[in-house]
This record gives C-alpha cells, structure tokens and sequence, in this order.
C-alpha cells in the first residue's frame, strides 16, 4: 500500500525550508558542540601521548581493561587518527543520534501533538511530508557534520576522516528513520523522545557488553585479527567502531547504516500513511490507566491541594529519572576507579590532568575527587533546569491561575525552589552512594566529597533565581553560565587553563576531596553567595510585572 | 446548484467512543452552511474527516467531489480552514506564519493579505509567543481569507475575538460569499449563525438531528403569542399544538407549535383582538431544546 505517490510528498520542500529555518540555531549548536570534540581531540591527545610508544603503551592498556572497552570501544592503530577515532567515536555517534532523533520528533510528533499540524495538513500538505521534511532535515544536518569532521581531521589522513565523518553522520540517520517510526506510534512527543533515547540507549550498552566480552583483535596486531562479539553487531553505535576509521577501513559496514536507515525509513513511511492525524498506534499510558478510547485518565478527584504540591506533581518524575541516573552512574564510575589507577599511574602528563581537576594526592583519590566533581557539575544542569521550571510555567500562562489564588508569589516559587536546591542534594547523595558502592571503600570520605559540591550547584542555581527574579527575559542565560561551568570543569584542566579561567567556576573553589584537606572557609562563602542570589531574585520576582 | 460537501453514514469510533455514529450532510455550493451542535457531539471530528486528517470508518464523505482521504492535497488546494484553538510556534511572527499557510495552500493574494491585517488590526511583526488568543485567530483568519479557494472550513472561528472584530468576521464571510465561496461554519455563538447562515444542520452524539434553512427549521418549532383581548378567550387549551397557556384576564400568553398558529389565530379573533405579538422562535430556543433533549438522554 505504500505507494509513494507524487501527491503524497506534496509540500515537502516549504516545510524542509520552515524545519531549517525554525531550527537554525539548534542545529547549528549541536552539530558545532559534536564537530568541536571531534576536532580538537587530535591535539589534546597529542600533547598526552606524543610519541608512537607512548601511544601504544596506552593502547596496550585500554585493550587489556574490559572497564576501557566497555567505556569507549576498541582501539584499532596508534596513530593520532585512529586513537581520535576511538576515543571520540562512539560519543560523537551518540550526540549525532540525539541531534537526530530530536529533530525528527520536533518536526512529527511534537507538531501534532501541539495541534500545529492540523492546521499545516489543511494546506496543500501529503500525508507523508512532514515526515520527509523531518528526515530531511535530520538528512542536512548529519551531511554538514560528516563534511565538517572529514574536512576538520583530514590532517590525520582524509580516508579516515571520511570514514569516521560518514560513520557518525549514518548513526544519526539510523536513529533518525527510528524516531520516524517511534513518532508515529505514541501520542506524546516527550514519549517518542523517551523511548528513542531507550533505544540508543540500549545500542550503547550493547556495543559496551560486546566490546568488553572480547578484545576485538587490538591486543594482538591491530586491525587484523579476532572480531567484535555478535553484541556488539547488534548494535549501530558497535557498527560506527566496526567500520574502523583509520584502520583499514571497512566500508561495507557503511552498507548495515544504509540498510537499517532505509528499512526504518519505509515502516514508519508505511505507519504514517495509515493513521489519522494526530493519532497513535499505542495508548499513552498503561492499560490500567486507559481510559475510554485509549484516552489518557488521571484521578477523577485531584488531591493536590497547595503550590508546593503542584511543583512537587510537576518535577517529580524529573527528581526521580536524575536520581536513578546519578547512582548508576555513580556505581559505574566507582567500579572503573581501580582500573583507571592502574592506567594512569604510568603516564606523567595524565596524573597530572587528574590531580589538577582532584587534588594532589594518591592518583585513586585523584580520579575520585575528579569523577564526584564531575557529578556536582552535571547536577549543575539539574538545578539550573529545575529553577527554570519557574520560567517556563511564568511564560506558558500556567503560573497566572495559580497566582490568581490565595497563593503568594513567594510560596509559588519556593515550591519550586525546594525542589531545585533539595534535590540536587538527593541526586548528589546517590552518587555519592553509587561510588561507594562501586569502588567498595572510603564511604565516609566519598560521601562527603559528594555533598562538598552542593554549595557549588547551589549558586549556580542561586545565579538562576538572580536571573529569572531580576531579568525574566534574561532567565535562559542560565544555561549558558552552567554550560561555561561546565566546560571550564571538563576540559581547562586538560588544556591547560590559568588559573585564573579555573577560578571562575564555583566548583574551581572547592577543597578537592577526598583525599585533599577539607576547608570550610570557601564552603561557607559559597553556600551564602548562593542564599543572597536566592534572596535577590525572590525580591526581585516580589516586584516586578508577571510575563505572559 | 452543485454540493460543495455531501457527508452520508459516516461512522468513526475512537476505542469505544462513537464519536460519529451514522452523520449526514450537505452542504450546497456557495451557500453559509451553518454547523451546530452541543460540546463533544462530532463536530471537530466530522471537520477532521472533511480535512482528511482523520479516516472514517464508514461512510461516505465527498468534498468538492473528490474523496477527501484518498484525494487530500487536491481537495486542500481548494480549501482554507481554520481551527477555533489556533497554536502558532513561539518565535516565529504572526506574518511569517500567516505566509507559511498561504504558501502551504499554493500562494496568497498579497492585497487581500494587507487589507485584511488592517481591517483585523493584526501587528503581523509580532511573535507567535506573545499573540493574545483573538490575536492568534486572527492570524488563522488572516491566512484564510487571503487564499484563493473554493471552500472554507471555519470551526469555531470567532472564540476569542472581540465584538467589532466579531463584526469584520461577518463583513469576511458576507465577502466570501457573494464572490461564490462555500463557508462550513461551525459555531455555538448563535447571533452569528443566524446572521450569516442560508442553512444549518445541528447535530446531536454524533448523528444529524435537524437540517435545512433557518425558515425551515422554524417551522418546526413553537412561536410565542402574546394578545390583548376585547373579550375572554376560551377554547384555547383544547386546541392541538398550545403549549404553556397562560391566561390572566384579558391578556394571554401561549405558545403554539408553528403550523398550528393558524387555528389559534382564528381563536384569538372570535374575542376580539386588541393588540397582538407574535414571535417566531429564536435559533437559541430551536438550538436550546435540541440541547435540552441531549441532557434528558444522558
């Protein structure tokens, strides 16, 4: 039945046009934060591993450490295009995935859910071009990435940069043609999105069970012997290291990208054309919870009964997905740290990336105090994205009503503000805990490392409510100040930073536990910057006109 | 006179909702057809299905006289619709939007385009974000009017549109008409239908209870008589089609079924009429007892 008539594609090209220009910055940003980690890693490996012994000495390492391969894949050559390769692959294929998957939700399920594509279908639209324009779309954005890497590393050898550079662009195809097909069976785009990224997922933890199961042939002569295991066949991302860029490259696998893309693309083109708009082929929710007609039903009787309630109802589903995210992760790391001080034990240079982001202390502690960091930063991103919520109900016209009420501006943001401050200590907690778990010692000095960060995250999330309070317009800037903390925390200390870029971070003041000396001076200094940026902004939202 | 729409048997359930259950309609061509009927009772998804975004699950729908499913595109060249919940994307402008759809139906009329934003006082720079409901409507409106098409679908269209804006909607559609357009015109703001509609259908659970012209359907219903008499009336009550009597002296009021006035009428002069009014049912009482009997079914 899927015939691909002419009529079905009408209005294709207007609505590719739109896609890109509605997405212009968003893609631009994602595809240039992907093309920035591929292109600089070359030199930032070079200045860790600058000779081939060096390099193979690493190489000899990663490949002996099933935690290593796990993480981030085989290596296959010692030349600087191969370890880019491995290093950066697997994540690049990740991130294209996201952007991908993204886009192709954002222009399918998200347009009807909102009830914008009823009004788009009326026009002279095919049934089948909102989705060749979303895949389109994803199309253009994966082809400007993979130009971008092949021309940024042809430096390290042009035919490895065009195998990593197609590589990456066909993972994201891959997950794009299976967001079409996931977009055309639920109802909500934020489940489409959800059970995309279950599947990616999925693929990556794939590619890692294969990948630590056996060697691949790299602890022998590289790119010859052995093979991956069939788990990591099963898996896209487990292809994009298969294809194996600068390392005797092996095209045909670019094949598997081409089938699966095609195969993925023709269901959901089939799915499309036989539904009505607007409609899934799954029910929203569980069948316990189906109403009539597969209508979604909550309680007939609503039991919220206060502001704080509500933001609790709101965020809740967001506290606990961050919680079980920190933990495992915590557990994961915990369990890598053994390994990891075996690895850098060796190398001059990384013990001393380690001990510029941990302390100077053993290299165990080291690589702790680095990883809890790490968290505290990334809870950065939770709190900002917690306070923000504030904005998002202001700007959405849902905080009018509720402010309508017998409900004070400021008891309508502190429900949300406690949820912000309050479980971005729970989330660090359980990370704190997962590394106890993981690494199985030092649970005192871990637990504690974790809470350290609070007072850090706390003025990040103190500069939100400064933002949001005092420049509403202004408010989404958070973000950026979390993601320049961010970067700062990740890459300064590997690049090399003055001192003085580190110390602009919060996370630069704090002590470097465990391991380290506690100090309480910069602890208690932070946490009152964070209570007075807190207090600005509440005095702020108490004055100023409500945006709508 | 060749039909614009002509909807016979339609059928379409959700799970176990039936949200059409055997739906008839006709729209002539060039005429107002109004589109009436209590909240929930299908009309959203009869305009759906007519949109071909939706596939009935039984039935027979022809718009312009192709198949609106299997025809779509070709039949949404022709057609202009617009929602009565207009959402438009946050940082797009109302005129870029307003183009988009123009474009999306095969072009605008640029003049028409510039008229209408005046008439609509419509700031088409602004961004989608910060439209007031009535300002998101009028962007739809805007889109509608300015293309060059047969058909307009309009559900309800004025929700959130002030009085005078209310007003330039009507002069649109007056305009539209008199160029030969078709209007489906589904609204539950009744001055507005009976200003404008040749004809309405109301429907009721998914099923057509009533269609026809206004005068038509009048005709059906009860006119209240209210007379002065010189003398006392009597035999009023034993007359078929009177409902609600109500005599106090001299005066009576009453209401009669509308093709039985005639008998009371000849009633009222036996007495001797001093001043009489009569008047014909208004849409609201016609709309409000189909109303009521959908309460009295639940």
């Amino acid at each position: 039945m899927s015939t691909l008539a002419a009529p079905q594609l009408t209005g294709t090209g207007i609505l590719l046009r739109f896609a890109l220009r509605r997405d212009r910055l968003m893609i631009a940003l994602w595809i240039g934060v992907n093309a920035l980690m591929v292109l600089s890693m070359p030199n930032s490996l070079k200045s860790l591993y600058g000779t081939p012994e060096e390099r193979a000495d690493l190489i000899h390492q990663v490949s002996t450490n099933a935690s290593f391969r796990a993480l981030i894949g085989p290596v296959f050559d010692t030349s600087l295009g191969a370890l880019t390769a491995w290093r950066v692959g697997v994540y690049a294929g990740l991130l294209a995935a996201v952007m991908s998957l993204l886009i192709v939700v954002r222009h399918t399920r998200d347009e009807e859910e909102s009830g914008r594509q009823e009004l788009v279908a009326s026009g002279m639209v095919g049934r089948r071009a909102s989705l060749t324009a979303a895949l389109l779309a994803a199309g253009v954005a994966n082809t400007v990435l993979a130009l971008l890497v092949t021309v940024g590393l042809a430096g390290q050898g042009a035919v490895g940069a065009l195998a990593l550079g197609l590589g990456v662009a066909a993972v994201g195809m891959v997950f794009a043609t299976m967001a079409a097909i996931v977009a055309q069976l639920t109802e909500s785009a934020r489940l489409a999105r959800g059970l995309t990224a279950a599947v990616l997922g999925a693929a990556f933890v794939l590619r890692a069970a294969g990948d630590s199961a056996t060697d691949g042939g790299t602890s022998q002569a590289f790119g010859t012997g052995g093979g991956s295991s069939v788990l990591t066949w099963l898996s896209p991302l487990g292809w994009l290291e298969n294809l194996r860029p600068y390392a005797a490259e092996r095209w045909w696998v670019l094949l598997l990208f081409a089938a699966a893309t095609l195969v993925q693309a023709a269901v959901a083109y089939e799915l499309a054309g036989r539904r009505d708009v607007g409609m899934s082929f799954l029910p929203t929710l569980p069948h316990c919870l189906k109403g009539v007609g597969g209508t979604p039903m909550g309680p007939t009787i609503g039991r919220l009964g206060s502001a704080g309630a509500l933001a609790w109802r709101l965020q809740r589903g967001s506290v606990y997905g961050w919680s079980v995210a920190f933990f495992l992760v915590g557990v994961v790391y915990g369990g890598l740290t053994d390994g990891v001080a075996d690895l850098v034990g060796d190398n001059e240079k990384a013990r001393e990336v380690f001990q510029r982001m941990g302390g100077q202390s053993g290299i165990t502690d080291a690589f702790l105090a680095s990883m809890v960091g790490m968290m505290g930063l990334i809870a950065a991103l939770y709190v900002v994205g917690s306070v923000l919520r504030l904005n998002g109900e202001e700007t959405s016209g849902r905080a009018e009503p509720v402010l309508a009420h017998a409900v004070g501006r400021l008891r309508w943001a502190g429900g949300h503000l406690a949820v912000a401050f309050g479980g971005s200590a729970l989330i660090m907690l359980l990370a704190g805990l997962g590394f106890v778990v993981g690494y199985g010692e030092e649970a005192g000095p871990i637990l504690g490392a974790a809470l350290v960060q609070l007072p850090a995250v706390w003025v990040i999330g103190g500069l939100a409510v400064a933002l949001y309070g005092l420049l509403p317009r202004a408010a989404p800037a958070a973000w950026g100040v979390a993601g320049a903390v961010l970067l700062i925390g990740w890459v300064g200390p590997a690049l090399d930073a003055p001192q003085s870029v580190l110390d602009l971070s919060p996370f630069g003041h704090l002590p470097k536990l465990p391991g380290g000396e506690m100090s309480w001076g910069p602890v208690l200094l932070l946490t009152g910057l964070a209570v007075a940026l807190v207090a600005a902004g509440l005095a702020g939202l108490r004055r100023r006109d409500l945006t709508t | 006179m060749t039909k614009a729409i002509t909807v016979s048997g339609l059928h379409k359930s959700f799970g176990k909702t039936h949200a059409l259950d055997g739906l008839d309609l006709t729209v002539e061509t060039g005429e107002v057809h109004g589109f009436l009927g209590p909240n929930g009772s299908g009309k959203s998804t009869t305009i759906r299905v007519l949109l071909g975004l939706l596939r009935a699950d039984s039935g027979a729908a022809q718009v312009l006289g192709r198949d609106p499913w299997a025809d779509a595109v070709e039949v949404h060249r022709r057609i202009a619709y617009v929602p009565g919940d207009v959402t438009l994307w946050r940082n797009l402008s109302g005129g870029e939007v307003i183009d988009l759809y123009g474009r999306l139906r095969g072009g605008l009329d640029a003049a028409r385009r510039a008229d209408l934003i005046d008439r609509f006082e419509l700031d088409p720079a602004k961004k989608g974000r910060t439209y007031s409901k009535g300002n998101r409507q009028k962007v739809a409106l805007v889109a509608a009017f300015a293309s060059d098409v047969d058909l307009l679908i309009l559900d309800e269209p004025t929700s959130g549109l002030d009085p005078l804006m209310e007003e330039v909607f009507q002069r649109c559609v007056e305009e539209e008409r008199d160029r030969g357009r078709t209007i489906l015109l589904s609204s539950h703001i009744l001055s507005e239908v009976e200003e404008l509609c040749d004809r309405v259908s109301i429907i009721r659970r998914g099923r057509t209870v009533e269609s026809g012209s206004l005068a038509d359907l009048r005709h059906l219903t009860r006119t209240s008589v209210t007379a002065e008499l010189a003398g006392t009336p009597n035999g009023l009550a034993h007359l078929p089609g009177v409902h609600d009597l109500d005599v106090q002296g001299h005066r009576v009021k009453l209401q009669v079924d509308t093709d039985k006035l005639d008998a009371v009428l000849r009633q009222l002069s036996e007495s001797g009429v001093r001043s009489l009014t009569s008047t014909p049912p208004t849409l609201e009482e016609l709309f409000l007892r189909h109303y009521q009997e959908e309460a009295a079914a639940r």
